[in-house]
């Protein structure tokens, strides 16, 4: 389930009633539960019997799990403190307490998807559970942690790979179907698996990981990182969040003015404005933006144009009024995340394009993806020129942000189409910086080449939505053609 | 970015907060209470980008059953589905402007909109005498319902028509289920004056109007206002493709009937009476339509041959339902002076699709002949040609 007007509407009235009323004491925990649950009451519905149950479980139960390893070791060994075990605690109650649920009319149930599983099987798997934590957290001392980490990122990434792969994704939704005793032949991952958040999970998971490989993760309690991974606003589409300036923030909770009307005020408009733009600008333009079906169906150059336009503008105020939404109810409730969009589409070059488009994702892909390839070339015996590292880089990461959509062919060849866009204006850049440099005496002219790049820009970044919007090759080669006025 | 969001001029204060909260209060009071009071919707219906920014649709919008792939809203608002009809143009000093009448068989069901029946009879350029072109307009409508063809009628003569024609059916008279269509019973108003200005034989009490209070009309108006906005939004899609309504996969029709006599009620093989059937319809059509030449056609119909074929023309046509209304109007065509034609048995049982009167784009273009040649014959000589007699 995504964000619809009716669950806005309830968060702003739980966000207001937070802080107006709650005491401070409570406001790490009200967080930390509201999450948790959260975590089920958005999974959408699922197909194969409680599995809207167990993905939302198995999201929680692996955020645990990753925070055994990732913690810091004392004497060279993990230790749970009386924090961390409350938190266990409440975490395995509300579990427990979701489960039991299913003792209630399906009308009653507004937390879980479906009913949920029978209580015994679910105290038998949280029994499990407990027992591998403590195993892991045992044996992951410290001379062991690293490794485990990489495995750990590994297995991550590995689930991600099969989620991701439409291929893969239908085996295992057919594999899951047979196991539970349904028609395998209706596999189908949108309605079998579709693991609410996950996309997000994973990077903020990866992001924990790596951070302790490097040594730079602060201490962090169980509760902490828990809320951080499944932050509610944040959970089902970013922004995507850095640990340690979250893990600030749930500090300062206690020593927030619940009262403050400057946050409230911005909170709440901004909550406005991302339900202006995502449910009446981006819903207006979804009706004739283009997708597989309009892009065969279309009849001329101006008309493809415009639907193109219209995908572009709507994927805009479609991600970044949701981004306000989620900023706006996570500033009500204390926790400011970092921004996501920064007027895009009026950038002057595609690089700047990419710093202020999906923001926290660019920013994650450059700290875990771009530096660490790039400075990795840069120690390589042979070391290569600068341009092919800036090549490789620039393109090993745009591949990563198109394959993070989803793998295919398509989003394959969106990232490429921005790997090559980036390096251009690099080589670009490099070649006229004296030339540009000029331009900043003339502020007319200077205005006028800024214009020309945004316009420019914008229309290499729509062009390259072709690629992002559409679910196969012909069908993106096709309305290419069409837009140059060819095969109506 | 968000600067003047973050730092304002003067800090917000809880003062502010009660402002803005008051100010929005009333600004809703405000523009609700005068769109109540005002009662803008007529004006605002018509208002459209249609034949402005946008080319005029070829039939009227209708969605169908899977609305998410259909370029095109159904609503219940007359005045907005004609505005955006390529009807609403302004007309040509040499058209002869010829509004057609029906159900989704003439609406075209499972057929593009280019291929319905008034492009068709349009692509044939039929030419009067005096030198005018025949311009057909498509403002038949899904569902065999006259009072709702009568709604649609009574807007469409303001686009100044030189002719209607009207396809009708027997299902088409039948009173009941006028009286339940969305269309009727949403637009009052429209049905009201029907009765007060043309006298149309039925009470506004045999219709179960919906009872709004304030709030009730409020949600309705805004709903209303949500489908004006989406029918003019899709116009961007009926521009770039020329297409309206999903056309999906449909199972033939079946040339076996079961073997169920019965029809609207009545008792089997007792021919129908006048009383039966609602052709009150018909005259208030003529008083609507005025001076201006109406003619009234029985629609073709697919003709069954297989299993109870003795006893059913098809699933929607019991043999002794259909034989006496079509004995019936031909009765009452000649004593009130209607323009009528009969061509139930017009084409061959290859043309149907998926329902009786649903017929493939080779069929429309017949019946498109067949129309055309029986117009212009009748613009000419004043008779309706041989196909009626």
């Amino acid at each position: 389930m995504t964000f619809n007007l009716t669950l806005i509407a309830i968060f702003m009235v739980f966000g207001w009633t937070y802080s107006l009323v709650l005491p401070r004491a409570w406001r790490g925990w009200a967080l930390f539960i509201a999450s948790v649950v959260a975590v089920y009451a958005l999974q959408p519905p699922l197909l194969i019997r409680h599995m809207d149950f167990i993905l939302p479980t198995a999201t929680l139960l692996l955020v645990v799990i990753v925070w055994v390893v990732t913690a810091p070791r004392i004497g060279g060994k993990f230790r749970w403190s009386q924090a961390d075990l409350i938190t266990v605690g409440m975490l395995l109650i509300i579990i427990m307490g979701l489960s039991l649920l299913r003792l209630l009319p399906e009308s009653l149930n507004l937390f879980t998807a479906s009913r949920p599983p029978e209580t015994l099987p679910v105290m038998v798997v949280l029994a499990i559970f407990a027992v591998v934590t403590v195993g892991m957290g045992a044996l992951t001392t410290q001379s062991r942690q690293r490794r485990v980490l990489s495995i750990f990122i590994l297995v991550i990434i590995g689930v991600f790979i099969i989620l991701k792969t439409e291929a893969l994704a239908v085996a295992l939704s057919g594999w899951l179907r047979e196991q539970t005793g349904r028609d395998s032949t209706l596999a189908n991952p949108l309605t079998d698996l579709n693991w609410l958040g996950f996309s997000y999970v994973a990077f903020r998971l990866i992001h924990v990981l790596r951070d302790r490989q490097m040594g730079k993760l602060p201490d962090i309690s169980l509760r902490d990182m828990l809320t951080y991974i499944v932050f509610f606003p944040s959970l089902t589409a970013g922004p995507i969040d850095r640990v340690e300036r979250f893990a600030d923030d749930m500090t300062a909770l206690k020593e927030m003015n619940g009262r403050d009307p400057a946050r409230l005020v911005e909170a709440t408009a901004r909550i406005f404005i991302g339900i202006f733009k995502k449910f009446v600008v981006a819903d207006s333009l979804a009706l004739f933006a283009l997708n597989a079906i309009n892009a065969e169906q279309t009849i001329n150059a101006g008309g493809t144009w415009v639907l193109l336009y219209a995908y572009a503008f709507r994927l805009f105020f479609d991600f970044s009024g949701y981004s306000d939404i989620a900023i706006g109810i996570g500033l009500l409730f204390g926790v400011r995340l970092p921004e996501n969009f920064n007027r895009p589409y009026l950038k002057n070059s595609i690089t700047a394009f990419w710093q202020s488009w999906h923001i926290t994702l660019s920013n994650w892909v450059r700290f875990y993806i771009f530096s660490p390839l790039t400075r990795a070339m840069l120690r390589w015996k042979r070391r290569p020129s600068s341009n092919i590292i800036a090549l490789i880089g620039l393109m090993a990461t745009m591949m990563i942000i198109g394959l993070w959509h989803g793998i295919s062919l398509t989003f394959f060849i969106w990232g490429v189409w921005h790997g090559v866009g980036l390096f251009i204006h690099k080589l670009w850049s490099d070649r006229t910086r004296k030339w540009y440099n000029q331009f900043k005496k003339k502020e007319g002219q200077l205005r006028l080449w800024n214009l020309v790049g945004m316009v420019f820009t914008f229309h290499f970044v729509v062009l390259g939505w072709v690629w992002f919007a559409l679910p196969d090759m012909t069908i993106a080669l096709t309305v290419f053609g069409k837009l140059i006025g060819v095969g109506f | 970015m968000w600067g003047w969001l973050i730092h304002p001029e003067k800090p917000y204060t809880w003062g502010f907060i009660g402002r803005v909260g008051l100010k929005a209060m009333i600004l809703f009071i405000i523009a609700n209470g005068l769109f109540m009071v005002l009662q803008p919707m007529d004006f605002i219906s018509r208002l459209s980008l249609y034949n402005v920014v946008f080319d005029g649709r070829v039939r009227l919008p209708y969605a169908g059953s899977d609305s998410s792939q259909s370029y095109a809203v159904t609503m219940d608002n007359i005045p907005a589905m004609i505005a955006s009809h390529q009807v609403a143009r302004p007309k040509a000093d040499d058209e002869f402007r010829v509004l057609i009448l029906g159900n989704s068989g003439i609406w075209g069901f499972l057929l593009p909109p280019q291929q319905t029946l008034a492009p068709q009879l349009n692509d044939m350029n039929y030419l009067l005498a005096d030198g005018r072109r025949v311009v057909a307009y498509n403002l038949a409508y899904p569902l065999p319902l006259t009072l709702r063809d009568l709604l649609l009628l009574d807007e469409a003569m303001r686009y100044e028509p030189d002719m209607v024609v009207w396809l009708v059916s027997m299902t088409s008279f039948f009173l009941p289920s006028q009286f339940v269509d969305t269309m009727v019973i949403n637009n009052r108003d429209g049905v009201s004056q029907l009765i007060d200005n043309y006298e149309l034989a039925i009470s506004l009490s045999d219709i179960k109007f919906p009872e709004h209070n304030f709030f009730g009309q409020l949600a309705s108006s805004q709903q209303v206002l949500a489908e004006l906005y989406r029918n003019q939004l899709y116009g961007m899609m009926w521009q770039s493709t020329e297409s309206d309504l999903f056309i999906e996969a449909y199972a033939p029709l079946s040339n076996d009937l079961e073997e169920d006599v019965t029809w609207g009620g009545f008792e089997p093989f007792v021919p129908l009476v006048e009383d039966n059937l609602f052709f009150n319809v018909v005259d208030v059509g003529y008083t609507i339509s005025g001076d201006i030449p109406l003619i009234v056609i029985t629609q073709p119909m697919f003709i069954a041959t297989g299993a109870n074929s003795d006893v059913l023309y098809n699933n929607d046509a019991p043999r002794w339902a259909f034989d006496s209304y079509r004995a019936l109007f031909t009765q009452l065509a000649p004593q009130r002076n209607w323009h009528y034609c009969d061509l139930w048995d017009a084409l061959p049982n290859e043309f149907y699709t998926d329902t009786p009167f649903h017929i493939n784009s080779e069929g429309t273009g017949e019946l498109a002949r067949i129309i055309g040649e029986m117009m212009t014959d009748y613009m000419e000589f004043g008779y309706l040609g041989r196909e009626c007699e």
